[in-house]
């Protein structure tokens, strides 16, 4: 398996303010691939990058996606390439049924697909299907919905963005399968998130902190360094951030 | 001459949407007018039908027994086939007492380049009573219309009444309607609008209650996309003065291009046990909503006519 996402000494800044700096990550092709932190260590702005949201133009540094440089591409054409993003918290969509948004990203529709989708998300079809995306929708389930759509695409690369976040217990097993499934269909999965107990489902981490990746390994490797020096830490500033502050 | 007429009008009219085989079935009422003419009319029992021809269009008296609901919805087909020409209609409806209608009216001006559709109606509708009136329009792409609905409603109690006016095929030319409901003890009333402007459409939109019985309710809803040089003003008001009387107003304004949009939410309150809240959105597209459609691959411009197509839906 080669790299399927490269980058490399990428910087941002946001309303004067850097928020990621001098970041590199390569992601292989077939793994799921976590970065873990803990709030506002960047990780929702790196995954915004990624996807080329349009105020997230990194300062300096390069984007390469199966060895394309897409740096300077829109947010549309990444998609066309196979690139999408889960949001954290995700948009609604008045007059928009839960069929027709989870179609949207599919390049044929597909019936038992979007069913498909749907149980694995725990949400019964014939209740959903014909409902419309909207603030009807408690916010785990459009969540759930989000993550459908994304297994419905069959996307190269699938960003998630804490898609554990704000789901129950019960439902958060059936989310972790779900990310599962998307490796075994051969979608990449870049999976965002601040549990470390929900990181330990991928094949690498890479340990996110003020912008900076501090660490990459294993997420036992990863896991045991949030533990003991992310979690305790009062400032949650990167230690070199913090001689150079 | 009347008979082609006929045949004309249905055919916009099964552009606009309807399905004019309806028009064959005689347990459904219709209606159909073009111009001043009245050229096809089917009733049911318990309906009452009067149209009756005026040098500009057609006055029509509308009359639903005590207790008779109307099992089929009511179809009404209003249009000015010729690029010029007016039509002005004139309805009072009576709705008695348990009795309940559902209209379902379509106006068609597809060739419209100096045409006037005027529209004033008087509606009562009793206590235990239902009314609902749909309608939806179809203009041609000239803009070349000008549309004015203007509506006096006065409810009675128990009753509820449902208007939904949609203007989303061709142009909206210019637009101005104004609808003004009163509401008695324990009756609803929801009116919603939904309209498409473009070019330089000029949208401007009055819909009123009153809520003055106690345990009233209002809801008035707006949906308005505007684009190019398209203008909209939309004031939506609710008054209540009855205890437990509730009213709520939403409005959501989409602009694209040069398209100017003001909505103006006119909350009055006058029983310290009443309550009315409104929600007003203007602006573009929701950024969030086409970066998530293009995230799926889709160009902005498609992300952003689905949006506004939902939103329009």
């Amino acid at each position: 398996m080669g790299i399927l996402l490269q980058i490399d000494k990428i910087s941002l800044n946001l309303e004067g303010r850097q928020i990621l700096k001098d970041l590199s990550l390569s992601i292989e092709e077939g793994t799921i691939h976590s970065i873990l932190g803990t709030n506002a260590a960047g990780k929702s702005t790196l995954a915004y990058l990624i996807m080329g949201c349009c105020d997230y133009i990194a300062k300096k540094g390069r984007i390469y996606f199966l060895g394309e440089d897409i740096t300077n591409f829109p947010i549309s054409k990444r998609g066309k390439l196979g690139i999408t993003l889960a949001w954290q918290e995700p948009a609604r969509f008045e007059g928009l049924t839960v069929r027709d948004y989870i179609s949207v990203g599919m390049k044929e529709k597909d019936d038992s697909l979007i069913e498909k989708a749907l149980h694995n998300v725990l949400l019964e079809p014939r209740d959903y299907l014909n409902r419309e995306v909207d603030k009807t929708l408690s916010g785990g389930e459009r969540k759930r919905i989000e993550l459908a759509a994304v297994f419905a695409m069959q996307p190269k690369l699938a960003i998630l963005d804490e898609p554990d976040s704000g789901i129950d217990i019960l439902t958060l097993d059936n989310i972790v399968g779900m990310i599962k499934e998307l490796k075994r269909q051969g979608t990449t999965v870049l999976l965002i998130t601040h549990r470390q107990e929900v990181s330990e489902i991928a094949d690498k981490t890479s340990l996110m902190c003020s912008g900076f990746i501090v660490k990459e390994g294993t997420p036992e490797e990863t896991g045991e360094y949030f533990k003991e020096k992310c979690i305790p830490c009062p400032t949650k500033i990167f230690p070199e951030q913090q001689d150079n502050s | 001459m009347m008979r082609q007429d006929y045949e004309a009008i249905l055919a916009a009219y099964s552009q606009a949407g309807g399905i004019p085989e309806i028009f064959k079935d005689s347990q459904v009422a219709h209606l159909v007018i073009h111009k001043n003419k009245v050229i096809g009319k089917n009733l049911v029992k318990g309906l009452s039908l009067e149209p009756k021809e005026t040098a500009l269009g057609v006055d029509i008296q509308l009359k639903v027994e005590q207790g008779i609901k109307i099992e089929y919805p009511v179809h009404l087909c209003f249009g000015v086939l010729p690029k010029e020409g007016i039509q002005e209609i004139n309805i009072k409806a009576k709705i008695e007492n348990s009795a309940g209608i559902k209209l379902l009216a379509h106006c068609v001006f597809p060739n419209a380049l100096k045409v006037a559709h005027k529209m004033q109606a008087e509606i009562e509708v009793g206590d235990n009573a239902y009314y609902e009136y749909n309608e939806v329009h179809f203009h041609g792409q000239d803009g070349g219309i000008e549309v004015i609905p203007k509506a006096k409603i006065k409810m009675g109690k128990n009753s509820h009444l449902v208007t939904n006016f949609s203007l989303l095929k061709g142009r909206v030319g210019v637009f101005d309607l104004d609808y003004e409901a009163e509401v008695l003890e324990n009756s609803s009333l929801e009116m919603t609008a939904k309209i498409y402007g473009y070019g330089d459409d000029k949208i401007k939109i009055r819909e009123a209650g009153r809520l003055i019985g106690k345990s009233s309710r209002g809801l008035i809803k707006s949906r308005i996309a505007v684009k190019d040089n398209a203008v909209s003003e939309i004031i939506n008001e609710l008054t209540a003065s009855a205890p437990e009387a509730r009213g709520h107003i939403d409005c959501v304004e989409i602009i694209q291009g040069n398209a100017q949009a003001r909505a103006i939410p006119i909350v009055n309150v006058t029983d310290e046990f009443a309550k009315v809240t409104h929600e007003a959105a203007i602006g573009r597209v929701d950024k969030k909503q086409v970066e998530t459609l293009m995230a799926r691959g889709l160009e902005e411009e498609k992300a952003v006519d689905i949006v506004v197509a939902g939103m329009l839906k």
